[in-house]
C-alpha cells in the first residue's frame, strides 16, 4: 500500500502546541507511508487540492490527514480523497486538535501523542479495503411531532413542498404554548390572529393527517424508513363525527374540572372543547371529572349530542404510520416557581406566572379579557413583575437565560396600561435582553411612553399587608431596599425542557443535555439536525426560544427534511456488518442481539443454517461482531483486525517480549 | 506523586464509541478544558462494539490502564449497545483480577456529547489512578521447563499453593 500522511496546522490551533513538522518526520517512517507534508489548513480549497495532486503524483492508495475531529470534516475529506479516484474508505482521520493540541499544553507531549495517533490512524488505514454503499428507496412522509408554531410551520412547509405529513399532538387542540398568548412582541400583534389562520391550514391541508391527543409511542427503522406507533388516547368522543358544536359542553354539569388551557386560573365542564379557535375543533371528556365515568350516572351529553358521537367506552387505540423523516417540536414547559420560598410557594393566589398573566389578558380567557386578580376579582392598580424566576440562577439549577422573558415582559407592562390607565408597573430585573429586530426599542417604549418602572434587583420576600402584597427587593442601582405594594405579581417564569423530552429522547435515540433540552448535531452549522439521521429538531426542545427563532427553526427542519427525501433514493453506509459463511455456524446469536433486525437466517446450498446481512438495514454498531462466538461477522471499517492494529499501534507486543501475532 | 512521576507519561488506552463518548471529548476539547496527556483514544460505533478481549489485549501488551466510555445506559445511538458493553465489561473487571492484572487499570464510564465538563474529570480521575498505581508489571514469560518445576511446587505444597488458596 501506498499511504500519504497530511499533518494539518490548522493555523495555529494545532500548531500552537504540536510540533507538526516533527510530527511529518516521524510520519514518514510508519509502515507504507510513502509521502508526508503539513499544511496550513488543510480543509481548504488548496488543503484539499494537496490532497489530490499529492494522491496523483505520488500513487497513493491510501490517505491519513491528522486535523481536527472526525465527526467534523470526515465527510469533506472523504469526497476530497474520492475527487482524486479513490474510493471514500481508504481515508482516515487523527484528531489532533481537539483531542491533543486543545487539551495539552505541553508542546513535547502533544507532539509524541499526536504521532501516536498517527500512527494509530496509519495502522487501521492499512486494513482497509475499498466499499461500496448501496441505495434504498423511502417513504415521502414526514411526522412533526409537536403542534406548536414551530411543528406547525414545519409541518406546512414539508405539506407545501410535496410531503405527506403526520402531526402528533399531546394535547387536545394544536397552537401549543403560542395559542395561549393575548399579543405578541414587538409588534403588539394578536397572537391568535397571526397563528389562527395558521391552524387552520393545518386542519385543511389535504396532505396532512393530524392526531391530536395522541403520543409517540415507539420509533424503529432508520432514515428514509421510519416506523412510528402513535398512541391516540381515548377522548371518549368519536371524532370522526364530532362537529365541534359545543352543545355537550353548555349542558355538561360537571363544571369543576381543571382548565389546563387557562393555566388553572378557572375551572371548565368535564366535556370541553379548550378555545374557541381549537384545531381539531372536537370535544374530549377528561375522564377524571367526568360523572358518568366516575359513578356511572349522568350520561347528559350523549343525550344532547346531535350526532351520537359520545362513547364512554372508546378505549387507546394504538396507530403505526411509515415516514422518511421526523421533525421534533416538543417545544417547553415553564419552570415549577414553588420551588422558590420567597415568593411564597403558592400560598398568595395573586401571585401569578406571566402565562397565566397573559390568559388574563385574552379577550378568550377565564375573565374575558378583563384583568380581575384571582383572589377577590378586583381590579389591580400596582402591577409588580419579576424577572428571571428560575432563569440565571444556579440554586435552582437553572444557570441558562430563558431568552424572551424580558421581552414579554415589556409586553404585558404596556398592555396593563392598555387595559388599565391609571395603573402602574414595576419591574423587578436583572439586565435586559432585548437582542431581536425592534426588541430594545420596544422595552423603551415600555419605560418611556407606558411609565413602567423598572429596578435593577432581585426579590427577597413577597408578604401579605391588608388585601395587597408587599414586594420588598434591592434596588441595586440606588443602592437601596425598595418596597413596593403590589395588588398583583406577575413571575416571569423561566423555561425548562418539555416534561416528556427525555423519555421522548430515548424513543428517537435522541440525546438530550443536562437540562433536558435536546443536543443539536452541531452547534453553529447543523442546529436542526440531531446525530439521528433523518431526526431534526425545531423550536424550544432545543432550547428557549421566541416565536420568529422558532418558526424560523420550523422551516429550516422543513427544508431539512424536503432535501432528503428529494432524492429517490438514499445511499446507505456501507461500514455495515459482514459475514463470512465458512466460519458462520447458524448459532443465530447475532440474530437475537441485533437491535435493528439487520440479520436473517438463510439456507446455503448444503443446506446449513447462515446468518445474512441485510445492508440497507445495518446500522454499522457492530454489536454482533463481538456476540459471535466465530468472528464470523465482522463490522466493516471496524473488524476485530483494524482495532487490534490500533491497540498494537499503541502498545506494541514486543514490549513485553510476547508476540501475539 | 512526585513532579518527575507526573512528567513521565504512562500508556492508557481509550475506547470510546463514536456518538457519545467521542463528541464528548470533543466538546471538552472546543472548550479547552485542559487533561492530562497519557490517553490515547480509539473510536468506535458504540460501545456494544467493544469486544472484552481488545481491554485485554491492550493491558496484556503492556498498557497500564484502560479506559472504556460510551453513552449513558437508555441513550444509545443504536438503541441497546451500551446494555450489552456494561454486560460485557463488568464481567470483565471482575475477571480481571483471576488473570492477575489489576482491575484497578480498567474503568467504564458512560459521558454524553454535550459532556466535556464530565469527560475531563473523568480523565483527569483515571489518569491519576493509574499514575498512583505506576507503570503496569512487566510478564516475565517463562520456558517450558520453568512451567512444569512451577506445576511440581505447587502440587507438593497442595492447598497452601498460592492459586489454589
Amino acid at each position: 500500500m501506498r499511504i500519504g500522511v497530511f499533518i494539518c496546522h490548522c493555523g495555529s490551533n494545532i500548531a500552537g502546541t504540536v510540533d507538526c513538522e516533527s510530527v511529518v518526520e516521524i510520519a514518514a517512517g510508519f509502515p507504507e507511508v510513502v509521502y508526508a507534508t503539513d499544511s496550513m489548513y488543510t480543509c481548504s480549497e488548496p488543503g484539499q487540492e494537496g490532497i489530490i495532486t499529492a494522491i496523483h503524483e505520488h500513487n497513493l492508495d491510501g490517505v491519513v490527514v491528522a486535523s481536527c475531529s472526525p465527526r467534523m470534516h470526515e465527510p469533506t475529506f472523504r469526497r476530497a480523497v474520492e475527487r482524486a479516484g479513490l474510493n471514500r474508505y481508504m481515508f482516515e482521520m487523527a484528531n489532533i486538535r481537539e483531542h491533543v493540541s486543545w487539551i495539552g499544553k505541553d508542546k513535547a507531549h502533544n507532539t509524541n501523542k499526536a504521532a501516536d495517533l498517527v500512527l494509530m490512524a496509519v495502522e487501521k488505514l492499512r486494513r482497509n479495503r475499498p466499499l461500496v454503499a448501496k441505495s434504498f428507496t423511502t417513504v415521502k412522509k414526514v411526522l412533526v411531532i409537536g403542534g406548536g408554531v414551530a411543528g406547525i410551520q414545519a409541518a406546512l412547509d414539508c405539506a407545501d413542498g410535496g410531503l405527506d405529513v403526520v402531526m402528533v399532538e399531546r394535547e387536545q387542540s394544536i397552537g401549543g404554548k403560542m395559542a395561549k398568548l393575548d399579543k405578541t412582541f414587538p409588534t403588539i400583534d394578536c397572537s391568535s390572529c397571526v397563528l389562527g389562520p395558521k391552524m387552520v391550514d393545518i386542519a385543511q391541508h389535504e396532505k396532512i393527517s393530524l392526531y391530536a391527543c395522541s403520543e409517540v409511542e415507539s420509533v424503529s427503522g432508520y432514515v428514509g424508513n421510519f416506523s412510528v406507533t402513535i398512541r391516540r388516547k381515548a377522548t371518549y368522543v368519536d371524532w370522526t363525527t364530532c362537529t365541534g358544536c359545543g352543545l355537550c359542553t353548555e349542558k355538561c354539569p360537571s363544571k369543576r374540572s381543571p382548565d389546563p388551557f387557562n393555566e388553572f386560573l378557572g375551572t371548565t365542564t368535564a366535556i370541553n372543547i379548550p378555545f374557541p379557535q381549537a384545531i381539531p375543533k372536537k370535544a374530549a371528556i377528561n375522564p377524571d371529572t367526568c360523572m358518568k365515568l366516575q359513578k356511572g350516572k349522568c350520561g347528559i351529553c350523549a343525550k344532547v349530542c346531535p350526532v351520537g358521537c359520545i362513547d364512554y367506552e372508546q378505549q387507546d387505540e394504538l396507530v403505526t404510520v411509515e415516514v422518511g423523516a421526523i421533525v421534533v417540536a416538543t417545544g417547553y414547559d415553564l419552570f415549577d416557581w414553588h420551588k422558590y420560598p420567597q415568593y411564597g410557594e403558592g400560598r398568595y393566589p395573586d401571585v401569578i406566572t406571566s402565562l397565566q398573566y397573559e390568559r388574563l389578558l385574552s379577550a378568550s380567557g377565564p375573565t374575558g379579557g378583563h384583568i380581575k386578580r384571582p383572589s377577590d376579582g378586583k381590579e389591580p392598580k400596582n402591577v409588580v413583575f419579576i424577572q428571571c424566576v428560575g432563569s440565571r440562577d444556579r440554586s435552582v439549577d437553572r444557570p441558562y437565560c430563558s431568552g424572551f422573558c424580558c421581552m414579554y415582559t415589556a409586553k404585558q407592562a404596556i398592555l396593563t396600561k392598555d387595559h388599565i390607565p391609571d395603573s402602574q408597573s414595576f419591574v423587578f430585573y436583572m439586565d435586559i435582553r432585548a437582542p431581536g429586530k425592534g426588541y430594545d426599542e420596544f422595552t423603551r417604549r415600555a419605560m418611556e411612553e407606558y411609565g413602567a418602572q423598572y429596578v435593577r434587583g432581585r426579590v427577597a420576600m413577597i408578604y401579605p399587608h391588608g388585601d395587597q402584597l408587599i414586594v420588598r427587593g434591592a434596588d441595586t442601582l440606588a443602592g437601596t431596599q425598595v418596597e413596593v405594594p403590589a395588588d398583583l405579581v406577575v413571575l416571569a417564569t423561566g423555561v425548562e425542557a418539555s416534561q416528556g423530552a427525555v423519555k421522548l429522547g430515548e424513543t428517537l435515540r435522541v440525546v438530550p443535555d443536562q437540562f433536558g433540552f435536546f443536543v443539536e448535531s452541531h452547534p453553529k452549522l447543523k442546529p436542526v439536525e440531531t446525530n439521528t439521521a433523518g431526526v431534526y429538531l425545531a423550536g424550544a426542545c432545543q432550547g428557549p426560544k421566541d416565536i420568529p427563532t422558532s418558526v424560523g427553526q420550523g422551516s429550516a427542519a422543513a427544508a431539512k427534511a424536503l432535501g432528503l427525501l428529494s432524492k429517490e433514493q438514499l445511499e446507505s453506509d456501507p461500514a455495515v456488518s459482514k459475514v463470512n459463511v465458512n466460519r458462520c455456524v447458524g448459532c443465530q446469536k447475532c440474530i437475537d442481539t441485533c437491535p435493528f433486525g439487520a440479520i436473517k437466517a438463510v439456507t446455503d446450498r448444503m443446506g446449513r443454517l447462515k446468518a445474512e446481512v441485510i445492508e440497507t438495514v445495518c446500522q454499522g454498531c457492530g454489536i454482533c461482531t463481538v456476540t459471535c462466538p466465530q468472528g464470523a461477522i465482522q463490522l466493516e471499517h471496524f473488524t476485530d483486525n483494524q482495532i487490534l492494529a490500533e491497540v498494537n499501534a499503541l502498545c506494541p507486543p514486543k514490549m513485553n517480549n510476547v508476540s501475539f501475532e | 506523586m512526585s513532579a518527575q512521576d507526573e512528567q513521565r507519561e504512562l500508556r492508557i488506552v481509550g475506547f470510546l464509541c463514536n456518538w457519545c463518548s467521542y463528541g464528548g471529548a470533543d466538546t471538552a476539547g472546543v472548550a479547552r478544558f485542559i487533561q492530562p496527556t497519557d490517553l490515547r483514544i480509539i473510536r468506535v460505533p458504540c460501545s456494544g462494539r467493544i469486544d472484552p478481549l481488545f481491554i485485554v489485549r491492550a493491558l496484556l501488551n503492556g498498557a497500564d490502564g484502560v479506559l472504556v466510555s460510551g453513552c449513558h445506559p437508555r441513550d444509545c445511538h443504536y438503541a441497546e449497545g451500551n446494555f450489552y458493553a456494561r454486560r460485557r465489561l463488568e464481567m470483565l473487571k471482575r475477571f480481571l483480577p483471576i488473570t492477575g492484572i489489576d482491575e484497578r487499570r480498567f474503568e467504564y464510564t458512560w459521558v454524553s456529547a454535550s459532556e466535556g465538563q464530565r469527560w475531563q474529570h473523568v480523565v483527569t480521575e483515571f489518569t491519576r489512578r493509574i499514575h498512583e498505581l505506576g507503570p503496569a508489571p512487566f510478564f516475565n514469560p517463562v520456558s517450558e521447563e520453568e512451567w512444569a518445576k512451577l506445576a511440581l511446587d505447587g502440587a507438593a505444597r497442595g492447598a497452601s499453593c498460592a492459586c489454589h488458596g
